[in-house]
């Protein structure tokens, strides 16, 4: 088989298995629906495993064009595909991490009515995102970019009899279309000032474009990934978006379609490099989201929300290190989270499989011996979103942060505090649902069960994952090659060249590491006390919460804030354009001319009367004043 | 000769029509429309790409004033034929559920299509505006005598506005005809050749009266009031016509005869046009957020779309109208499968509140599913046909000036919210006493509504082939602007 035909069809697959399953609807068995829904995803991604096979033996990177799709005027874009290092190892992420959670959601959505509806969207959703990293052009990531909304607020609307759930679905959707809009301006400018949207044809031009027009075009772009990557101001969709089922937090939520924005801070490395502005933005807004998010993150309840707000300060830590000029560190830390991350929402969903439902933290405890695999494999997804060697989040932390630390040590700091509250509130958690006795009801108890191989096998891949992954990018301190910043460097040239590099002592990066480590440990240390030795648990709903306290579990009330400053407003503005402007304004302005037309009828109507010597009158008016007009001249 | 047929067919039938039993109406009438389809098809698979007019026909017909009966067909009137002849049939169908539409029903609907196949493809100013005025009656007609409540006044004020409009426009037209050489004549490249000899104040003065008069009926801001009352108390079929197809007449009405014949005018005014185009996306998305009839949410929406469409073809940019022109396409499939689809909740469920309605994708998911799809065209997602024009648009108008691209791109998130709020409203949600028996979509609707859903992906996944078919003819219209450039104002 020919390259071009296995490029093509790694996005087709999932895309014939989306139509298949959606118009045979209920009348495909489940099996073959399963069949279909997992078998697209497996073989896109053995394609892509051979392909980053093949580019990882030094081949150039891959072009496809399919057609022409869009052309008008000057305008012209085309469906095809590049296949480079950085959409390759995106595509692995995507198809591999997918596929295992296809795997895993035929366990976990066994009993529910939908089930080949959700396997549809799933095969669709990963279409998107195919189309997403491996567009050539940035039309054709707008494409992706878009799908993907569209499937994340199907998926989170997915049981859509809870009206609330619909709310969290319209939310994403509209906020990400916030972002859109920004994105696909800054493309639309892209087009204005290079001629071209092809990534081929913009990059090799970017120095010879005037700074301010970068900084705009980049700023806007990143309005885009703020939306889609949920960086303040807009993230609030993002733990709205746990109404979804639990696979899809792991898969859209967390693994895949919120570092869409990484990848496109990523792919645009250059345009960023050339405007530091911009670049500046990316770094402050990913802190301040990263700290934000984690603080929040503390005070949660829900089993899936705080897994949300880390997702959140997370991204927040990739856009640090795209804002730092460290684009390969922000993709090796986005490959590790998609491990760890997917491994932690799946392992969240067992646990809410085994309880029945149940996501509040409060009604748990002591699961540890009744699903032991689960809590084996989320216990080192904790240790390694909380950074402890050697697990796979240390490796990509530890790089984010050396890098912020060479440019500025305030942000570092302000890293390493988000680092620390990650190790807390995510041990918390864990302490909250595996240790200590179990709050749970009797008969919650009694059925407490570990889920079926389909999901704890994808949960036994992950937690390898999560425990080895970090391999791929040893530092060079440990007598590592960095495996995965090599591996991207063709992508990240151009950006390289403009930097300079700070180079840390290694005494200086061993005691940093060393130190992080150490507090990392005093922070569990201080979980373990509080939550284990004291079996402290977090007061029951409507109980007086000291006043920060409050405001962290009520997430600052910036959803609050939102409503009064944004989404009233706008419909007391909308009531206002209905009601005062165009049933009272123009409209009426309209009838009265049409009534005016109607009085001056009236008027001239009487000249017409039909009286005969009003018109022998008239007439003879008439007569004097032609015969005294034509004397005046 | 073809395009005559396409005019003369449909005009035929409608008299014939007349006198058949009401049951061999129905069917007379579609099998009429799905001719024409079968006939434009033909002329689209024989039309030169590369050439403009094709398919003439230049007969004398009033001699003595100068005027011809002439006909033909370039890119830009192909692309709406084909969209008068691909909707017709689904109208037509559309009816059948409704046993009680007497034959002149059906005459009235074949003499609009004659009429509106006249409209896109006159090469005389007299004859445009003959068949734009023929083409208000039997649609005045089908909203008087089927629509609801109220229809009385209000589509008298439609029939009055549009008319008004149409006078002005008749007032340009015999005014430049004057201007035209010799014994005078009312053809198409005389118009514009006395339209380009005016100095730009006089430009100005028929850019006012033919502007006004498209701009009513498209309808565009602030002359729209018309628009919302006359779609929601017209029958379906009724607002099918005036919103898929009808209202494309005063685009085309600006393609084909104001930009051409007033070109220094439109220069110096483009402006207005695009700002009060661009204030009517904003605006009329605004209220149809809070639109609490499903029928008039729709309309307002339109309103919306259309003032995009309007504000790119005054960018007079090709990217701007090759985007116009397939968005009047993908617009007038879209809101043709809206309506329909209100018209089949509303058949079901005698309501059109939204907060009466909800829980419909329980039992009927097919309909859910299809309007999701319909839906997804209104708010320009990817690959579907409202992505393609809508894009060019905007591009268009980012290039003539950054902010007023930001603002009419605002479309892209006002409209998310009130479509998505109408579907979660309609759809979504538990069923209740109003929606527990809505049935699913009967054999009729799929067979209007299937096709329409298909066009909408077709359109938007491989819009290459009606792109192409505009572009000759665009370039040629856009060649009266060899000094238009594009500046770009950042900031």
């Amino acid at each position: 088989m020919s390259y071009s035909l296995m490029i093509c069809l790694i996005p087709i697959l999932p895309l014939l298995g989306f139509a298949f399953i959606a118009l045979s609807g209920k009348r495909l068995v489940r099996g073959f629906a399963t069949l279909i829904g997992c078998g697209t995803v497996f073989v896109s991604f053995v394609f892509s495993v051979v392909l980053f096979v093949k580019l990882l033996n030094g081949a150039q990177p891959f072009q496809v064009t399919m057609f022409n799709w869009i052309s008008a005027g000057n305008f012209s874009s085309s469906i095809s595909f590049l296949i480079d290092p950085l959409s390759s190892l995106m595509l692995l992420i995507i198809t591999g991490v997918g596929f295992l959670i296809h795997v895993y959601s035929v366990g976990y959505m066994h009993d529910d009515a939908g089930y080949n509806r959700f396997f549809s969207y799933l095969n669709l959703f990963v279409f998107f995102m195919l189309l997403l990293v491996m567009g050539s052009n940035y039309l054709l990531m707008f494409v992706g970019w878009e799908g993907v909304g569209l499937c994340s607020y199907l998926l989170i609307g997915f049981w859509f009899k809870n009206q609330d759930y619909n709310y969290a679905a319209n939310k994403a959707f509209i906020m990400n279309r916030i972002g859109d809009l920004g994105l696909i301006i800054g493309v639309i400018l892209i087009f204005v000032h290079f001629g071209s949207i092809n990534y081929a044809d913009v990059f090799p031009k970017a120095a010879s474009i005037s700074t301010s027009v970068l900084t705009l075009i980049t700023i806007l772009l990143f309005v885009g990934a703020m939306g889609k990557s949920a960086q303040i101001p807009l993230y609030t969709w993002l733990p709205d978006a746990m109404a979804g089922p639990t696979p899809v937090s792991a898969l859209i939520h967390a693994a895949t379609m919120v570092t869409a924005g990484v990848y496109m801070v990523a792919r645009n490395n250059i345009l960023y490099s050339l405007s530091p502005m911009a670049l500046e933005l990316v770094l402050v807004i990913g802190l301040i989201t990263a700290l934000f998010a984690a603080t929040i993150a503390l005070a949660q309840n829900d089993i899936k929300k705080v897994l949300a707000y880390s997702t959140v300060s997370q991204l927040g830590l990739m856009f640090v290190a795209l804002g730092v000029g460290a684009y390969a560190s922000g993709i090796f830390h986005m490959a590790t989270h998609a491990f760890f991350k997917a491994l932690l929402f799946l392992g969240a969903g067992s646990v809410i499989h085994a309880l029945q439902g149940e996501q509040d933290i409060r009604k748990m405890g002591g699961l540890r011996k009744y699903i032991s695999i689960t809590y084996i494999t989320f216990l080192i997804g904790v240790l390694a979103i909380s950074g402890i060697p050697p697990f796979a989040g240390f490796f990509s932390k530890d790089e984010i942060l050396a890098n912020a630390f060479a440019q500025s040590p305030t942000a570092w700091a302000l890293a390493v505090i988000t680092s620390l509250l990650t190790a807390f509130y995510m041990f918390r958690l864990l302490f909250l649902t595996f240790f200590g006795k179990t709050r749970a009801s009797d008969e919650v108890i009694h059925h407490i069960h570990e889920s079926p191989g389909t999901m704890t096998m994808p949960l036994i891949v992950l937690a390898i994952l999560s425990a080895v992954g970090g391999f791929m990018g040893i530092p060079e301190l440990f007598g590592g090659n960095n495996w995965i910043g090599e591996f991207l460097t063709p992508v990240f040239s151009q950006s390289i060249e403009l930097k300079t590099e700070h180079h840390l002592s290694n005494t200086t990066e061993y005691i940093l590491m060393g130190t992080i480590v150490v507090f990392t440990l005093i922070m569990i240390a201080l979980a373990f006390a509080r939550y284990v030795t004291k079996a402290h648990v977090p007061a029951a709903e409507g109980s007086e919460l000291s006043a920060a306290h409050k405001t962290i579990y009520n997430k600052y009330y910036v959803d609050e804030i939102y409503d009064t400053i944004v989404i009233k407003p706008l419909f007391w503005f909308s009531k206002l354009l209905d009601i005062v402007i165009e049933k009272s304004g123009i409209d009426k302005v309209v009838n009265l001319l049409g009534e005016s037309v109607n009085d001056w009828s009236r008027i001239f109507r009487r000249v017409q009367n039909g009286h005969l010597g009003y018109y022998i009158f008239v007439m003879v008016v008439g007569v004097i004043l032609v015969i005294a007009f034509s004397y005046t001249r | 000769m073809l395009t005559a047929l396409l005019i003369f067919l449909p005009l035929i039938a409608s008299v014939v029509v007349l006198t058949a039993k009401p049951f061999l109406s129905k069917f007379i009438s579609f099998a009429v429309a799905l001719a024409e389809l079968v006939i434009s098809l033909f002329i689209a698979f024989r039309f030169d790409k590369t050439q403009a007019l094709q398919f003439q026909l230049d007969q004398p017909w009033i001699s003595s004033l100068g005027i011809n009966f002439s006909v033909g067909i370039d890119g830009i009137s192909l692309l709406l034929v084909l969209l008068t002849t691909v909707l017709m049939p689904g109208i037509i169908l559309s009816s059948f559920r409704d046993s009680s539409k007497p034959p002149s029903f059906y005459s009235l609907v074949l003499l609009m299509q004659s009429a509106l196949i006249g409209v896109f493809t006159a090469t005389d100013g007299f004859l445009f505006y003959l068949f734009w005025e023929i083409a208000l009656i039997p649609v005045y007609f089908i909203c008087l005598v089927w629509g609801e409540e109220n229809r009385g006044k209000i589509t008298l004020k439609f029939f009055i506005y549009t008319l008004t409009g149409s006078l002005f426009m008749l007032v340009a037209l015999i005014y430049l005809y004057f201007k035209t050489p010799g014994s005078h004549t009312f053809a198409i490249q005389a118009l514009y050749d006395a339209g380009r000899s005016l100095d730009a104040s006089h430009q100005a003065l028929v850019f006012a009266a033919l502007f006004l008069a498209f701009a009513i009926k498209m309808p565009v801001f602030p002359f729209h009031t018309w628009q919302p009352d006359t779609y929601t108390v017209a029958p379906v079929e009724g607002t099918m016509l005036l919103s898929g197809i009808m209202l494309k007449m005063g685009i085309y009405g600006v393609i084909r005869w104001l930009i051409p014949i007033v070109p220094l005018a439109v220069k110096n005014w483009g402006w207005l046009a695009i700002l009060l185009s661009v204030t009517g996306i904003v605006y009329a998305s605004c209220i149809a957020i809070v639109q609490k009839d499903f029928k008039r949410l729709i309309a307002y929406s339109s309103i919306a779309h259309v003032g995009l469409i309007s504000a790119g073809l005054f960018t007079l940019t090709a990217i701007g109208m090759q985007g116009a022109i397939i968005q009047m396409l993908s617009h007038g499939f879209v809101v043709f499968g809206l309506f329909y689809v209100v018209e089949i909740i509303s058949d079901r469920t005698k309501t059109r509140e939204l907060s009466e309605l909800g829980g419909i994708r329980n039992v009927a998911p097919l309909l859910s599913t299809v309007f999701m799809i319909i839906m997804l065209g209104s708010v320009a997602l990817p690959l579907t046909s409202g992505f393609v024009g809508e894009f060019l648009l905007i591009n268009s108008l980012v290039q003539y000036k950054l902010w007023v691209g930001i603002v009419a791109g605002l479309t892209i998130i006002l409209g998310a919210v009130y479509m998505l709020r109408t579907f979660q409203k309609s759809m979504s949600g538990e069923t209740n006493s109003v929606t527990a028996l809505v049935t699913d979509l009967s054999y009729y609707e799929r067979l209007v509504l299937f096709p329409i859903v298909i066009l909408v992906i077709l359109i938007g996944i491989y819009p290459g082939p009606l792109l192409a078919i505009s572009e000759a003819a665009v370039k040629n219209l856009l060649s009266l602007y060899p000094d238009v450039t594009v500046s770009i104002k950042l900031r």
